[in-house]
């Protein structure tokens, strides 16, 4: 069962008067429960696809559905409010709060929720485990390491329980070690907690422990035939 | 709970230039108490003045006298319940820079026109029993070290001489606004000494001091004791002592105009100032907002995120500079107590320092809260890569 379809899909970016065209007319669907990594050249369109996906950009024309609901015809409150509810993010950066404790940190997100203070705290700390940074809960990011950070991200991104997560060069900023240890994470949250997960990776270490990978080039999937694990 | 502190936190972040900004909202908001408060001081003298008293003055100027005939006829106008003669004295102690003003008065029906003035009974009675007694403000008292039976030499200025006086009375405000530095002594002792010298200038009242029944009686009584003295050789002008006192005020109004204006210069940089810190502050994290953004927070949150450490680093510079204005004042006034003998920092200035302080930080949140809420979160997460 599809958990996204996406149909048409086509985007360009305005430099001046010139139309650079980045998608072009994209279909495919993504299965409930998958681990799709998308791959190709810087300027290929991967982060584009995946920011139209996580409803954080709009597309110029076709449409995405995700569940039953066409996220390109909500509104930005709208579009907001079903971000919060329906989508994790993880960032090549990690983009934690700096003057934010890795508690809060993971907490952010709950602010937007009707849960009571013993709740957040309550969902934190579970989420904390889970990534393994229960005893750094207090510290800031300065305090922590590129791994580690990331797995806080990582607790921010499951905290609302999302059925999609989406990952934008997850290990891009790691090392070898830490790298697998984010890719070992993401691969159990997709095994154990069923999460569909798009992760956008220039890394084949990183893309092998996706179920699918698609190639995008020059705005246009599949160039290479589509790979499946 | 949790949002003030991040407000709280992200106001702070960049300690040097909140703590800059801080001081300058500080200064600035001093610099406005302050001129508020000077000009609130011009004012105190209209503030003081009571709607139960009138002057009566001559109608082409106040350096024209009226007769002492008035008096008589001026106390039968129905309504009238005291009428005192006054002439101002303008005498100088030392010399030119030792000023308080001086007026020759008529003690027994001047003192229940100024309940204003508290003085000990047993001085009261000896100011009014000597001819030659002095009264004085408990401040210039306590700057000449005066003490009563003390002999007081006034030179004259408008009335030539040396004027001796014997002080008998000090008086202390019953208000803060009460003006302490007054030096009052009896018109008759001026007078008779004018019949020796200048018998010209003798039986010739400055301005008469009337004291009204009632506050709505003011405007009857003013028309009236003007209608007795028209086309008289010395034609008279009545008003509220109110009006009397604006009358000298608008003399100085350019001044006050300039002090008002500077007074709203100060804030309007201040606000320039405080702007550019939050559009830097909100420049640097614009990839946050976009991050907020993406995880689902809307403009509101945004905004309230940067209005509130807006007001938060405006409010305590507003503070600091509240609860400077009043030591600095208490200084101020000391140092320049010969031009200002009421100096108090009033209620409304209060009021407009801390309606100053949020208006900044209102202000300066606009730009950087408006660019915030319209960022495009994908351009947002850019800026960050």
């Amino acid at each position: 069962m599809s958990i996204v379809e996406i149909q048409n899909l086509s985007k360009a970016y305005h430099r001046g008067s010139q139309v650079v065209p980045v998608l072009n007319d994209l279909t495919f669907d993504i299965k409930e429960g998958e681990f799709l990594a998308l791959m190709g050249p810087s300027g290929s369109g991967k982060s584009t696809l995946l920011n139209l996906i996580a409803g954080i950009d709009r597309p110029d024309g076709g449409t995405i559905k995700v569940g039953a609901i066409d996220i390109t015809a909500l509104t930005e409150t709208q579009l907001a409010r079903w971000r919060a509810d329906n989508v994790g993010f993880i960032f090549q950066f990690y983009n934690l709060i700096p003057v934010l404790t890795a508690f809060e940190n993971v907490a952010l997100p709950l602010l937007l929720t009707g849960l009571s203070k013993s709740e957040r705290r309550e969902h934190v700390e579970i989420a904390l485990s889970i990534v393994g940074l229960n005893d750094r809960m207090d510290h800031y990011p300065g305090q922590l390491s590129g791994g580690q950070q990331q797995r806080v991200a990582i607790a921010r991104a499951v905290i609302t329980d999302p059925a999609l997560l989406v990952a934008d060069e997850p290990t891009g900023d790691l090392d070898r070690v830490s790298a697998g240890e984010i890719l070992d994470l993401m691969e159990r949250l997709n095994a154990e907690s069923g999460k569909t997960i798009v992760m956008v990776t220039h890394d084949p270490r990183a893309a092998g422990k996706a179920h699918v990978i698609k190639h995008l080039e020059k705005g246009v999937l599949n160039v290479y035939p589509e790979t499946h694990f | 709970m949790f949002i003030l502190k991040l407000i709280f936190k992200n106001a702070f972040r960049h300690k040097l230039r909140t703590w800059l900004t801080i001081v300058g909202i500080t200064i600035a908001i001093l610099a406005y108490g302050l001129l508020r408060t000077v000009i609130s001081t011009w004012y105190a003298g209209v503030e003081s003045s009571s709607a139960t008293r009138l002057v009566t003055r001559n109608a082409i100027s106040l350096v024209f006298s009226l007769p002492l005939s008035y008096e008589e006829s001026i106390r039968h106008v129905p309504g009238v319940k005291f009428v005192t003669r006054d002439n101002w004295f303008g005498g100088i102690y030392i010399d030119e820079k030792h000023f308080f003003p001086s007026f020759a008065i008529d003690p027994k029906n001047y003192l229940p026109l100024v309940p204003e003035f508290v003085i000990p009974g047993d001085q009261q009675a000896a100011f009014i029993r000597d001819r030659n007694a002095a009264l004085a403000g408990r401040k210039i008292a306590e700057k000449y070290h005066w003490k009563i039976g003390d002999t007081i030499t006034l030179k004259g200025t408008i009335f030539p001489g040396n004027w001796e006086f014997v002080l008998r009375a000090i008086y202390h405000g019953r208000d803060k606004s009460t003006d302490e530095t007054f030096f009052l002594f009896h018109w008759d002792y001026l007078n008779e000494a004018l019949k020796k010298t200048a018998s010209r200038r003798a039986d010739q009242v400055g301005f008469y001091f009337i004291g009204v029944t009632s506050p709505n009686l003011a405007a009857e009584v003013s028309q009236a004791i003007d209608k007795m003295f028209k086309n008289s050789l010395s034609e008279t002008l009545t008003e509220t002592e109110k009006a009397f006192q604006l009358g000298f005020i608008s003399m100085s109004e350019a001044i006050i105009v300039a002090i008002r204006m500077v007074s709203f210069v100060v804030i309007i940089i201040i606000m320039a100032v405080m702007a550019n810190t939050m559009a830097m502050t909100a420049r640097e994290r614009f990839g946050e907002y976009a991050v907020f953004k993406a995880l689902g927070f809307g403009g509101v949150h945004l905004a309230g995120l940067i209005f509130g450490e807006s007001l938060v680093i405006a409010i305590l510079g507003g503070a600091a500079g509240i609860a400077l204005t009043f030591p600095v004042a208490r200084a101020f006034g000391r140092a320049m107590d010969n031009y200002f003998p009421v100096f108090n920092v009033a209620k409304t200035t209060i009021y407009m320092d801390m309606a100053a302080a949020l208006l900044i930080g209102l202000v300066a949140g606009i730009v950087p809260a408006w660019r915030a809420v319209h960022i495009r979160v994908a351009d947002g997460l850019r800026r960050i890569g």
